[in-house]
């Protein structure tokens, strides 16, 4: 080793590099493994897919009902199934209810129809704070509710993933599926923000 | 275990960072280390990965970014499974590679044999666990009292499934506790919290 203080530590790309050779040198990652990866967490999952389901249920009391009852079931009607998707429960948001769903212990995310969770959601921040003073951090986040709407926070430390559905906001009357879906954003299916124009 | 990563409800945390537009991997590096525990599935389960994570060095956990705990996580697993061996690690990155803290030797080993089965509507206590190996009931609920609003189909029992020990698949309960059991005083007004919890940790009130 010719520099011992920069060998001493190496960084995280030099350790996840360090890995892949590891890997590849005993033949382990198939063909194609790493690009079919990054494929799938990056175009097929997805918080437009998210969106999709939610616009439908606006628009389409049976799926609504369908997807309340049997979440897994309705996603899949879409065509959003998979790895951390098997069992989805949907939590309906109404003017008294404002569901926030958190993973305190990791990052638990339905991937199928959310993709893969952003940095703050897994931020020891949020996973600390959120189920202790839910309404002061809605507030930072630019979300204070009335102390009549009831913020119920979901904690996901099982196998059930979730999915908030949020309110149609008002002025989307006539509205198509595809302008709805425009408009949900992936914030307001973890809960912490509502659905604006 | 009652671990760093358990957070849930702890002090002293700061003001949440929401980035607009982010990309789902700001380096690449960080692909590949997710990519590695998708590849690594087979030789060590979901369960073993979480816990793998869990026992990272706790000053260390708080340190790293996600990916850098996914990626120590999973180069852990890979040399303890002995596909890759720990020297060839360190030699590849030319230093020092932290791999996660070996598994308590009583891990997995007093989960519980017997237990009651709830319906939507009963009142429910947590158990207090202090488990030594992989667990999923947060600290914060543990001797807290709320009511079930939803059961789940049977789901393989973490503490089991981490340590390799057979274990029949148990519901999991939707449990909802009113802010003021869990924090009393510091409660804010009308919150809640559901957690969702294996049969094996709650019994009846």
């Amino acid at each position: 080793m010719s520099n011992s203080n920069e060998n001493q530590v190496p960084s995280a790309s030099q350790r996840a590099d360090a890995l892949q050779k590891a890997l590849d040198e005993r033949k382990l990652i198939p063909e194609g493994f790493l690009d079919d990866f990054n494929v799938m967490v990056t175009e097929d999952w997805r918080p437009e897919n998210g969106a999709n389901v939610v616009a439908k249920a606006w628009l389409d009391l049976e799926f609504k009902t369908r997807l309340l009852k049997d979440g897994t079931a309705a996603c899949a009607e879409l065509g959003y199934s998979g790895v951390q998707g098997e069992y989805i429960h949907v939590l309906e948001n109404n003017p008294r209810l404002q569901n926030v769903v958190v993973c305190t212990q990791c990052s638990c995310t339905a991937w199928p129809i959310l993709g893969f969770p952003r940095e703050w959601y897994k931020s020891p921040e949020y996973r600390a704070r959120l189920v202790r003073e839910s309404r002061q951090v809605l507030t930072e986040l630019g979300l204070a509710l009335p102390e009549e709407v009831e913020i119920r926070v979901t904690d996901t430390t099982a196998e059930t993933r979730f999915l908030v559905l949020p309110e149609r906001p008002e002025g989307t009357e006539g509205w198509s599926q595809e302008k709805l879906a425009a408009i949900v954003t992936y914030e307001s299916m973890v809960g912490i923000a509502r659905v604006k124009l | 275990m009652d671990g760093v990563y358990d957070l849930g409800g702890m002090s002293g945390f700061g003001e949440i960072d929401i980035e607009v537009n982010e990309p789902v991997f700001h380096e690449d590096w960080e692909a590949f280390a997710y990519a590695a525990v998708f590849l690594g599935m087979g030789t060590f389960n979901a369960d073993e990965y979480r816990h793998a994570v869990e026992r990272i060095d706790p000053t260390l956990y708080l340190s790293y970014s996600y990916y850098e705990r996914v990626l120590a996580a999973a180069t852990t697993l890979f040399v303890e499974k002995g596909l890759i061996p720990f020297e060839d690690i360190e030699q590849n990155a030319a230093g020092h590679v932290p791999l996660a803290r070996a598994i308590s030797k009583t891990a997995g080993k007093s989960i519980l044999r017997h237990t009651d089965s709830f319906e939507v509507g009963d009142v429910v206590r947590v158990r207090t666990l202090h488990a030594t190996g992989h667990s999923r009931a947060p600290r914060y609920v543990h001797g807290k009292q709320g009511v079930v609003t939803h059961i789940t189909p049977p789901f393989r029992v973490p503490d089991a499934n981490a340590h390799g020990e057979e274990y029949p698949a148990q519901s999991t309960y939707h449990v909802r506790f009113d802010s003021s059991e869990l924090w009393r005083d510091s409660a804010e007004p009308n919150t809640s919290v559901v957690v969702d919890l294996w049969q094996m940790y709650l019994e009846a009130v």
